[in-house]
């Protein structure tokens, strides 16, 4: 792998999110390339492992609390700290600051990490100023707006900028966007019945878009879409942002048939 | 202490407890009284804002389209007229219960012989109702009643069929001018035992969310603007 | 306050298996929801409105004592009482009391949740008195012996059909050759019948959308009317309503009036906008001559001040019950409680305890759109979280529950061991999985597998990956 350093390019440290981390890495070479292109310097410290959204909102404070901490200092040396998550960007720019609010040796340092944590196609247009990706993608893709990426991470717009530069892409919008796909982390296994309920009516709506592909900025509301519409005998492949930007779309999809070398 | 002293005690100590606000505080006192006295207004909408044709064309709009019928006359006469042909359209009865507001009284009933008129409290059988709107506001074409000697609030939702009439001047922009024009009518702090704001005819979508008329309260609602500047 | 049975995984799965309920909570999903898009697009002032009305909610709050205590001398001056009620038993002896003073045999209602909460219709029959639910869906409701499942649209799961094989059951006078096909025919004959109702009430009960201190009166919002021929044709007019309905002025409910009906149903305004104030004056046409509000505390005093107060700001505009995924699939009656959805998630273990509502604060994706939707902005995500925190500090939650995230949080804590352990179980998954790069079943995922596939792992974790990259 080649880096290209330009002088004063910022220092991002990707926050890989524990489910890219183990189900897809290949989202997180996509951040990184992505990353790279638009003039970055990117590092992966080792010492990570997840935001604790699972211990923050199952109630277990203290537990969310020290993974917070542990990211608060693995982070801190860089300029930007990115994810290619809206959920896991939205637990450190909004939730770690009031997590640590009453630990005074963390909590001007988790205000500082907030301010330099963005969900990935924020980062990539409101702070690198990318205007367009030079990727191919020509078929009908629809978006589904994951939850967090709209209401913590107010990435609509960018996400949206980017995927409309994709060449031949036909970029469709679903039905009431902002309707929850009913992942929701530890609910989607702990109220399984009611989580399914809601992505079977989220499949639906994506399926009757005719799209050949849903991509979202979260491999958590993905991996629900797909498994949904794989269990329905739907088509559509499921595919995260990051991949059809960086143009890496070799791989099989979210859930697919794997593909032989 | 009786019981209901007791309850009294209870409940506002239990509040001032959890508020921390058991001593006296002649700042937070400041603050309540204040707020009282100046009844400051929140943001009006734009809407409310326009001139006098704009707020009445706003207000015939909107109970137009809440299900309302609105006609606007240029004279007492006029009144009469329409509520004769509104009647006659819908061949609706023309015995007519009014309220006793003079203004109402006064009308020139001579000019619709075939209409008969009685007054005050209305009986289950009373099938239209003649009331006069002491404000309207053209915000959500919204009529303010209000009850009175001879204002029966009954007559406002027994009859199937419920007439009003509201004067020109009296069509204001906004519930906060119609609210202003009371204050100066009955004093501050001070209000009639019920003020009705009616913006449409009786209504409910309970049953499969289809919208039906007359659910209880009156099934159409005329009103009728007296306008009588000069044309 | 009525629960129907705590156990709300149960009734959820029911929820969901009946196809009835499944069409008719479409009708949340599709009408109410766009309703609310084109009212505030018809009023570009709806968020200051919105900001404003957080203001004042939270300003009577933090002064309720002394707002409450205006109140109650403006009621006393316009000849009304009131009468304070610590909890639901109180607010029952009370209000029986004065229904027995005034010789009370027929009781008109208009909707009032605060009165179900109470459990007041119970204690009135109990007592040799007829209580009528006015409000047409109340009304339906009572007939079949059942609890509200919306806020504002309380029979939304029920179809035309089954509301005229009731009626037909129900009311005694009904011929049998009278059609009841439309819903036009079925409220044609409910105000029939209920005319009959309101003529002969002795007392009408209502409940309040809001209280203003400024001028001492009850303020009641329909659009059928019902609540004013509950509140003007008896001779007494009794106001039950929560303490927390209470604002300073005239000019702060119109403020909040103009947040309602839109939020609610997407009105501009509802049909019926009523403020009573104290008993008929002398000379008057009409009116009751006794004019009463009973004033509920039940828990919410408690509230105040703390993470919860800003659950007392809510004006129960349904708003949040519109928008919430899982009221959209589940319905009203599984969560076993009266108050549902997101407000109701948060205000049900503050009044019962967390103890007792465990699954409602839980049984949520944590989306955000109550909170986007809320007309007084009410952080009801926050709230979930808090008694999620609550919930787990108790000494019984669900202990493999418990115990599977302890684990899991001692392996993040610990950055080698966790990347050890997963790279061995997704190295697992993947062979599990093979060519079809998905998992249709997996030990221990039914929760997951039952309705969906799993995507497979791509085999080793990123950090793997990464590492043997860099080395490159």
């Amino acid at each position: 792998m080649t880096e290209v350093l330009t002088a004063g390019a910022p220092l991002v440290g990707l926050f890989v999110t524990c489910l890219v981390d183990l189900i897809r890495p290949s989202i997180g070479f996509a951040a990184i390339k992505l990353l790279e292109d638009a003039g970055a310097r990117v590092e992966v410290p080792l010492a990570q492992t997840c935001c604790g959204q699972p211990a923050f909102n199952s109630g277990d404070r203290a537990d969310a609390q020290a993974i917070a901490r542990q990211v608060v200092d693995v982070f801190e040396g860089f300029d930007y700290v990115v994810a290619p998550s809206g959920s896991c960007a939205g637990m450190l720019k909004l939730h770690y600051p009031k997590l640590l609010a009453d630990d005074p040796a963390y909590a001007e340092r988790a205000k500082a990490l907030a301010e330099k944590s963005f969900e990935l196609t924020r980062f990539l247009v409101d702070v690198l100023y990318v205007e367009g990706v030079d990727a191919t993608y020509a078929a009908r893709v629809a978006y589904h707006e994951s939850c967090s990426s709209l209401r913590e991470t107010g990435s609509s717009w960018a996400a949206r900028r980017l995927l409309q530069s994709i060449r031949g892409i036909d970029l469709v919008e679903l039905p009431d966007s902002e309707a929850c796909c009913g992942f929701g982390g530890t609910f989607s296994v702990k109220y399984s019945g009611i989580s399914s309920a809601i992505g079977e009516a989220k499949a639906r709506t994506i399926a009757a878009t005719e799209a050949s592909c849903v991509v979202s900025c979260d491999l958590g509301c993905l991996m629900q879409i797909a498994g949904k519409l794989s269990r329905d005998g739907k088509k559509v492949q499921a595919r995260h942002i990051a991949e059809l930007l960086a143009n890496m779309i070799e791989a099989a999809p979210i859930g697919g048939e794997r593909i032989q070398p | 202490m009786s019981g209901s002293q007791a309850n009294r005690k209870k409940v506002l100590e239990s509040i001032r407890t959890t508020l921390g606000a058991n001593a006296p505080d002649k700042w937070r006192e400041a603050n309540v009284r204040h707020r009282l006295v100046t009844h400051p207004s929140g943001t009006i909408p734009a809407r409310s804002l326009g001139n006098r044709e704009a707020g009445l064309a706003l207000f015939s709009g909107m109970l137009a389209s809440q299900g309302a019928e609105v006609t606007r006359v240029r004279d007492p006469e006029g009144v009469v007229k329409a509520i004769a042909a509104y009647l006659a359209k819908h061949e609706l009865p023309s015995e007519l219960r009014l309220s006793e507001e003079p203004v109402l009284v006064t009308l020139p009933w001579l000019l619709a012989p075939k209409l008969t008129q009685t007054y005050g409290e209305p009986s289950a059988s009373d099938a239209i109702g003649l009331s006069r709107a002491i404000a309207g506001v053209a915000e959500t074409g919204t009529l303010f009643l209000v009850s009175g000697a001879g204002n029966p609030t009954s007559l406002n939702f027994l009859p199937e069929t419920h007439i009003v009439m509201v004067d020109e001047g009296d069509v204001v922009g906004c519930y906060e001018e119609a609210w202003g024009r009371l204050r100066a009518l009955y004093g501050e702090g001070t209000l009639p035992r019920t003020v009705n704001w009616i913006s449409g005819p009786s209504r409910t979508a309970d049953i499969e969310q289809t919208i039906i008329s007359g659910a209880h309260g009156p099934k159409r609602l005329f009103v009728v603007i007296l306008d009588e500047r000069s044309p | 306050m009525t629960t129907l049975g705590s156990d709300f995984k149960a009734n959820a799965a029911k929820a969901l298996a009946d196809a009835e309920l499944q069409r008719a909570l479409l009708n949340v999903k599709r009408g109410f929801v766009q309703k609310r898009v084109d009212a505030k697009a018809r009023l570009p002032e709806f968020d200051t409105l919105r900001d404003e009305a957080r203001a004042i909610k939270l300003h009577t709050l933090s002064h309720l004592d002394l707002y409450l205590d205006y109140f109650e001398r403006k009621v006393a001056d316009s000849g009304g009482q009131v009468h304070f009620a610590p909890t639901a038993a109180d607010a029952r002896e009370i209000i029986l009391k004065l229904c027995r003073d005034a010789d009370a045999k027929l009781v008109t209602k208009g909707k009032s949740m605060v009165s179900e909460e109470i459990g007041l219709n119970a204690c009135l029959e109990e007592a040799g008195i007829e209580a009528v639910e006015t409000d047409l869906g109340e009304y339906i409701a009572q007939m079949r012996n059942e609890a509200p499942s919306h806020l504002i649209a309380p029979i939304i799961h029920l179809n035309k059909e089954t509301i005229a094989e009731d009626f037909r059951r129900s009311h005694e006078g009904l011929a049998a050759d009278r059609t009841l096909g439309s819903a036009a025919d079925l409220v044609a004959e409910a105000r029939a019948v209920l005319r009959q109702k309101f003529l002969a009430a002795d007392v009408g009960i209502t409940g309040a959308n809001l209280l203003i201190a400024e001028t001492g009166s009850s303020v009641v919002v329909t659009n059928e009317g019902n609540a004013d021929l509950t509140q003007t044709l008896p001779k007494m007019h009794i106001v039950i309503a929560s303490i927390e309905k209470l604002v300073p002025t005239l000019e702060d409910a119109c403020t909040i009036l103009r947040l309602l009906a839109r939020s609610a149903t997407g009105q501009e305004i509802t049909t019926y906008t009523t403020f009573a104030t104290g008993p008929r004056r002398e000379g008057d046409a009409d009116g009751p001559s006794a004019y009463h509000v009973v004033l509920l505390d039940n828990g919410r005093s408690e509230m105040l001040g703390g993470s919860f107060n800003d659950m007392l700001s809510c004006i129960r505009c349904g708003a949040c019950l519109n928008h919430c995924p899982v009221y959209a699939t589940i319905g009203g009656h599984a969560y076993g409680s009266l108050y549902v959805g997101p407000m109701g998630a948060v205000l049900t273990p503050a009044l019962v305890g967390i103890d007792h509502a465990r699954d409602l604060p839980n049984a949520s994706s944590l989306c955000g759109r109550c909170e986007d939707v809320c007309p007084v902005r009410i952080p009801l995500p926050s709230m979930l979280r808090a008694w999620r925190e609550r919930d787990f500090a108790r000494d019984n939650p669900k202990f493999r529950e418990k115990t599977a995230l302890k684990l899991w949080a001692y392996a993040a804590k610990r950055p080698r061991l966790y990347h050890a352990l997963s790279g061995a179980a997704v190295k697992l998954l993947a062979l599990l999985a093979g060519r079809s790069g998905k998992l249709s079943w997996l030990p221990f995922a039914g929760a997951w597998t039952r309705n969906r596939d799993l995507p497979a792992p791509e085999g080793e974790t990123f950090h793997q990956l990464y590492a043997k990259r860099t080395q490159e």
